[in-house]
């Protein structure tokens, strides 16, 4: 079980070196929503650091559905998929390795830049663990509920709208309770409601996103 | 080489008891309310290899996707050993060998073939040199699989075949895109691996030779 994963996580890590400027890409993406943000909103810095975290919060997301049609197609198209599922572990289990390393590989760079995205957008400095620790426990999340709506699409050839509109809403919820604790905390609140959501949410999905997303891979295959 | 496995592995044989290794029973699969094929019967037993034909879309491919798990059949029942298998006991006996290389084409052929024996397992005794060593891709272990060519692209999903600890091939036209060596290759590897104590069910359109062993014929016509 851990060489099938140990193997699964180091092809991801050799395919990432070898293709590096795509590991950028979401982070670019996020500064560019973030300018696209800052320029659409004038040049009133009040303004700006009052809807910064917000503002981050959708960078982050959007950057992460970019990425989210990728997560297994490549890997139904050239058959690695059937191969994953004729391995003699679970497929749940090879699902939640992916989704961990496609985390590490997406959005843990977006989150190294994060404090500088903040920067740009003057949100206040006391804010900010606020704001990094709801993305620390929204990415993952995120990525986990994605995985089950990118498994559900692997079917069409096609996905990438059909992937927002099903995928958006389910990350709703995540996006309040971020974006809702650090606005608590900006009004001097308490944070920890939306964190301690997220942390709980995240253990659930932890759980129950792999299994459904490999119940939902079977299907398409089949 | 090839001789080498069958001496590291020669408890495989086993004993005549055992209960046959794999046995079908009026196995049959439908798409959209169409049969593709079936009721089927027939078994595999170790040391044996059959051998499907049938013409395009008689069902070939559909018939070892199902064998393999990949597909659910309509009806009828798969024993491995004796036993109604689970999905674990039936990937730890079958390997298949499909049309999708299911192999990345920014990898090297060494990290290809080190990913899926990761996650296949590996046969004791075997490396993935002298797999290599086997299918005639020595010397091309850094070369990076988008620069292979479609028969040397087929080698290395055999020697991922070769390094699988799995009793059961499937190997689905094993024979496409390969030269004669090539060919003479899959039979001299069917031929191992039904002395190693293993079996192997192949499919073929009818074009090519038959591995010269043990072998058994099941027909798919299109109308069956």
């Amino acid at each position: 079980m851990w060489t099938a994963a140990r193997a699964l996580a180091i092809r991801d890590l050799q395919l990432l070196l070898r293709r590096r400027g795509d590991a950028l890409q979401p982070a670019l993406f996020a500064l560019l929503v973030v300018v696209l943000f800052a320029l659409a909103l004038g040049n009133e810095p009040a303004t700006l650091s009052r809807v910064a975290a917000g503002t981050l919060w959708v960078a982050v997301l959007l950057a992460g559905l970019l990425t989210l049609d990728g997560l297994f197609r490549g890997d139904a198209e050239d058959g690695s998929l059937e191969q994953w599922m004729l391995a003699p572990v679970p497929l749940a289990w090879l699902v939640l390795v992916r989704v961990a390393t496609h985390w590490a590989v997406t959005a843990l760079p977006l989150l190294c830049v994060t404090p500088l995205l903040a920067e740009l957008l003057g949100l206040p400095r006391a804010q900010l663990p606020v704001l990094m620790a709801g993305l620390a426990l929204g990415t993952p999340l995120l990525g986990l509920l994605g995985a089950v709506v990118a498994a559900l699409t692997i079917g069409i050839r096609r996905a990438g709208v059909l992937l927002a509109l099903l995928a958006l809403p389910l990350y709703i919820p995540v996006l309040v309770f971020g974006a809702g604790g650090v606005a608590a905390a900006a009004q001097g609140g308490d944070p920890w409601g939306g964190l301690l959501l997220l942390a709980a949410g995240l253990v659930a999905a932890l759980v129950l996103a792999p299994l459904t997303a490999a119940a939902a891979l079977r299907i398409a295959l089949t | 080489m090839i001789a080498s496995r069958d001496a590291a592995e020669p408890a495989r044989l086993g004993d005549r008891d055992e209960p046959v290794l794999f046995r079908v029973r009026g196995l049959c699969f439908a798409r959209n309310d169409r049969q593709v094929f079936g009721p089927l019967d027939f078994h595999v037993d170790t040391g044996e290899a059959l051998l499907v034909q049938g013409g395009n879309g008689a069902g070939k491919t559909t018939l070892l996707r199902v064998l393999a798990g990949l597909l659910r059949a309509d009806g009828g029942e798969i024993r491995l050993r004796g036993a109604t298998p689970d999905v674990e006991s039936r990937a730890r006996a079958v390997a298949y060998l499909g049309h999708l290389p299911a192999q990345k084409a920014d990898l090297s052929v060494s990290e290809n073939l080190a990913f899926l024996a990761g996650l296949h397992g590996v046969r004791s005794g075997l490396d993935a040199a002298s797999a290599l060593g086997v299918v005639g891709l020595a010397g091309y272990e850094a070369v990076l699989a988008r620069q292979l060519s479609a028969g040397q692209r087929k080698r290395l999903s055999l020697a991922r075949l070769w390094m699988s600890p799995a009793p059961l091939w499937l190997l689905d036209e094993p024979y496409a895109n390969l030269d004669l060596e090539g060919i003479a290759l899959v039979n001299r590897m069917v031929d191992a691996q039904l002395r190693g104590g293993g079996a192997a069910l192949v499919t073929t359109h009818g074009a090519y030779a038959a591995p010269p062993v043990r072998t058994r014929l099941l027909v798919l016509g299109a109308d069956a």
